[in-house]
């Protein structure tokens, strides 16, 4: 496909959004929606014959300049699009789900007075994980980043008149812009070891450069390990892996659409894009792999520990996103960068669509997101039901459903890596596979079964969501369900054309796991069986239950419930101390010394002198006359004299 | 018995303009009796004026002297008016109680 096409797919949405958001008074407010819907349908659709173009016609890679947007002396960065198998995956995958949720957010949001500016937003958003995505250098890359944070930032404040909204649009964006500072010096390091930011130029040196080591802090550390590490601590932000994890819950303050595409499908995923997209790279580095691996590994189980016991129907998603996203991290780290993608493609679908049934559910019982203010809804919302089940089953890896190709490819090149960290990850992922299939059939179970436990009112206006709705919902269930199928060639690393670089001499997990013995394959589905059936027992057959292992393991529970403390260990930590020091600045430097000696001290010098001239403005007419006179007087002796 | 000349003249005017500055310093009560003091004051600037031309052989003097009273006619009209918009919306002339500008 040629070029043009590409930028029509980055560029369209973008042309949306402004028309959209600046433009809404004088087209009109349906125009608006239907413009910036269409545009990202029509943006799908070039996609989809992107793809189709590579896979089933065999195209070579596309690279192709917009303009220079940056030049000073040697160095140059150009706006484009470079579109390889990783990038038209990730283009396919991002504007069919923005262009559900466009749709679905069309009957979501029909009550809401400011639809143009939330659909210029989502449109702006399209547009920047795009132009990520896209991105023939880090440059883009890194303005795509900071853009979907901004846009993320608009999105998770939308509803600005509820302050959790706002607490939680800020604490978004900082956490993002600490680890942002992360992806900054990995692009310093990057310009000064490869000489340009350009992914070609990065990568036909990387090689050459593997064994230099670098200053960095005072310590002489090999250059790409550095490199990696930056690039893990940048991407462990975006991608909300332990430790800068935080923010992602709170985002689920934003509409329901928002998390779906953004939280769940799109957005969060950028930083496993990174890595995959930085895999010629990272291939060479050893502690940094590791690093990542570990990192992802945590997430995965942590995270399933926090969803277990959360009342907060869309937080327990937030948390299985943030394991899944754990799991994604473990692959690239054990080099199975095509597994990860894999994983990343497959959950954007099941997971915007368990978001958006989420939605739906929400929708349907005026905006009560608590799960046991919920329950036995099933009949009266049997399409919202039944696509529950198909995402939750894919989310806990039954076959035939996508989730079990991935998260199985996933393990299975964990564990044929050959290594004990392999062995020790496979493990921790499987744990972490029984908790994900456990919490998320307890969100059906709470949601569906059961009696309804909210008040009765609410129950009778219970209604199922309209076609607008269900549509798009469908759409995402046939994705959940067949792009594991249609994935499979994936696992063949041929099939990226060098998109992705996986040094089999060395890491030769993803080769293995092809042969991997039957019991290896597939215990992590008996697991996740049981861990379903376990949730069945619990919460349908022997309703209570729950409360009573919770009642004998409160620490436990207590410390599932509170998330791991991470916010408040935060708050004392780091949060405080930033606003002593902030109080000190304001108080000491600002009061004290600026307004002081500056503004306020001019003022003061201006009053004390006025004061001291008042007193000859006596307001009585004959002394103004007799200073006039006196004026006169000593005017006419003058020129005498 | 002396003739009158040009210094009588101009003594008379000194002494009428030195009243009405006097007339101002000294008056604190009535805003009127301020502005019969100014125009005493224009009086002797015009006596001085057609004295002046008179003695000079020059007309043009007593021509300005006439332009001068109709100015100053004009003039206490105007502070005339001023006085009257002061009554109503003060209730009083009194100088003293005009002392807002005071700093």
């Amino acid at each position: 496909m040629p070029a043009i096409f590409y930028f029509a797919i980055v560029l369209l949405p973008l042309v949306a959004s402004i028309f959209a958001g600046l433009g809404h008074r004088w087209i009109g407010e349906k125009p608006a929606l239907a413009l910036t819907t269409g545009s990202v349908l029509v943006s799908a659709v070039l996609s989809l014959f992107g793809l189709l173009s590579m896979t089933v016609l065999g195209h070579a890679p596309v690279e192709a300049t917009l303009y220079e947007w940056i030049a000073t002396g040697n160095f140059s960065i150009n706006f484009g699009v470079y579109v390889d198998k990783l990038t038209a995956l990730m283009l396919v995958l991002v504007t069919v789900v923005s262009a559900m949720v466009h749709v679905y957010s069309i009957g979501y949001m029909a009550e809401d007075p400011s639809k143009p500016r939330f659909f210029s937003y989502l449109s702006l958003f399209t547009f920047m994980m795009l132009a990520l995505v896209t991105a023939p250098n880090l440059v883009q890359l890194f303005l795509g980043w900071e853009g979907v944070g901004l846009a993320s930032y608009l999105l998770i404040g939308f509803w600005h008149h509820k302050e959790s909204a706002n607490a939680a649009s800020l604490k978004a964006f900082v956490v993002n812009r600490v680890a942002d500072m992360g992806l900054i010096v990995a692009m310093l390091i990057g310009f000064v070891t490869f000489g340009s930011l350009a992914f070609g130029d990065m990568f036909a040196s990387a090689s050459a450069v593997a064994g230099q080591s670098i200053d960095f802090l005072g310590i002489q550390a090999p250059v790409l390990e550095v490199f990696g590490l930056l690039l893990l601590f940048g991407a462990m932000g975006k991608s909300a892996q332990i430790g800068l994890h935080t923010w992602l819950p709170d985002a689920m303050e934003g509409p329901t659409p928002v998390s779906a595409l953004i939280h769940a499908a799109t957005m969060v995923t950028a930083g496993v894009f990174l890595l995959a997209r930085m895999s010629p790279v990272l291939e060479l580095t050893e502690v940094a792999l590791t690093t990542i691996a570990w990192v992802g590994a945590l997430t995965a189980l942590f995270a399933a520990t926090i969803g277990l016991t959360q009342k907060d129907i869309k937080r327990v998603i937030a948390y299985s996103t943030c394991s899944q996203l754990g799991y994604m991290f473990f692959a690239c780290g054990v080099s199975a960068y095509s597994a990860a993608m894999f994983h990343l493609f497959t959950h954007g679908f099941f997971k915007a669509l368990l978001f958006l049934a989420a939605g739906s559910v929400i929708h349907a019982l005026h905006h009560e997101q608590d799960l046991f203010k919920m329950g036995g809804v099933k009949r009266v919302l049997p399409i919202t039901y039944g696509l529950m089940w198909i995402g939750s089953l894919a989310l806990a890896g039954i076959p035939p459903f996508a989730g079990f190709f991935s998260k199985d490819f996933i393990l299975e090149s964990a564990v044929m890596s050959g290594t004990q960290t392999g062995y020790a990850l496979y493990m921790v992922g499987t744990l972490a596979a029984l908790l994900t299939a456990f919490y998320s059939f307890r969100v059906v179970f709470l949601a569906f079964h059961g009696k309804f436990e909210g008040e009765k009112e609410v129950f009778d206006h219970v209604h199922e969501s309209p076609l607008v709705m269900t549509v798009p919902m469908l759409v995402l269930a046939v994705g959940a369900i067949i792009t594991g199928f249609l994935g499979l060639g994936m696992t063949n690393t041929e099939w990226w054309g060098g998109a992705i670089v996986i040094l089999e001499d060395i890491h030769h997990g993803v080769v293995a796991a092809h042969h991997t013995p039957w019991y290896l394959k597939y215990f992590p589905l008996v697991v996740a069986m049981s861990g379903i059936f376990a949730a069945w027992f619990v919460y349908v057959k022997k309703r209570g239950v729950a409360e009573k292992i919770a009642k004998a393991s409160d620490s436990l529970y207590a410390i599932s419930f509170n998330k791991w403390y991470f916010d408040e260990l935060y708050d004392l930590l780091i949060v405080r101390n930033v606003k002593t020091l902030g109080r000190c600045l304001w108080q000491k430097g600002d009061v004290l010394t600026i307004d002081r000696f500056g503004p306020d001290g001019a003022a003061w010098v201006t009053r004390k002198f006025s004061a001291l001239i008042r007193p000859l403005q006596t307001g009585y007419i004959y002394h103004y006359a007799f200073v006039l006179i006196l004026g006169m007087l000593a005017l006419m002796t003058w020129l005498m004299v | 018995m002396e003739t009158i000349g040009l210094t009588h003249y101009l003594i008379l005017a000194a002494a009428l303009f030195s009243i009405g500055v006097m007339g101002i310093f000294l008056n604190r009560k009535n805003i009127i009796l301020v502005l019969m003091c100014i125009e005493m004051m224009l009086l002797a600037v015009n006596i001085n004026l057609v004295a002046f031309s008179s003695f000079s052989g020059d007309l043009a003097g007593q021509i300005f002297s006439f332009f001068v009273l109709t100015v100053a006619a004009a003039e206490i009209s105007i502070g005339l008016a001023i006085v009257t918009v002061l009554f109503r919306n003060r209730g009083t002339i009194e100088i003293e109680d005009s002392n807002l500008m005071k700093g």
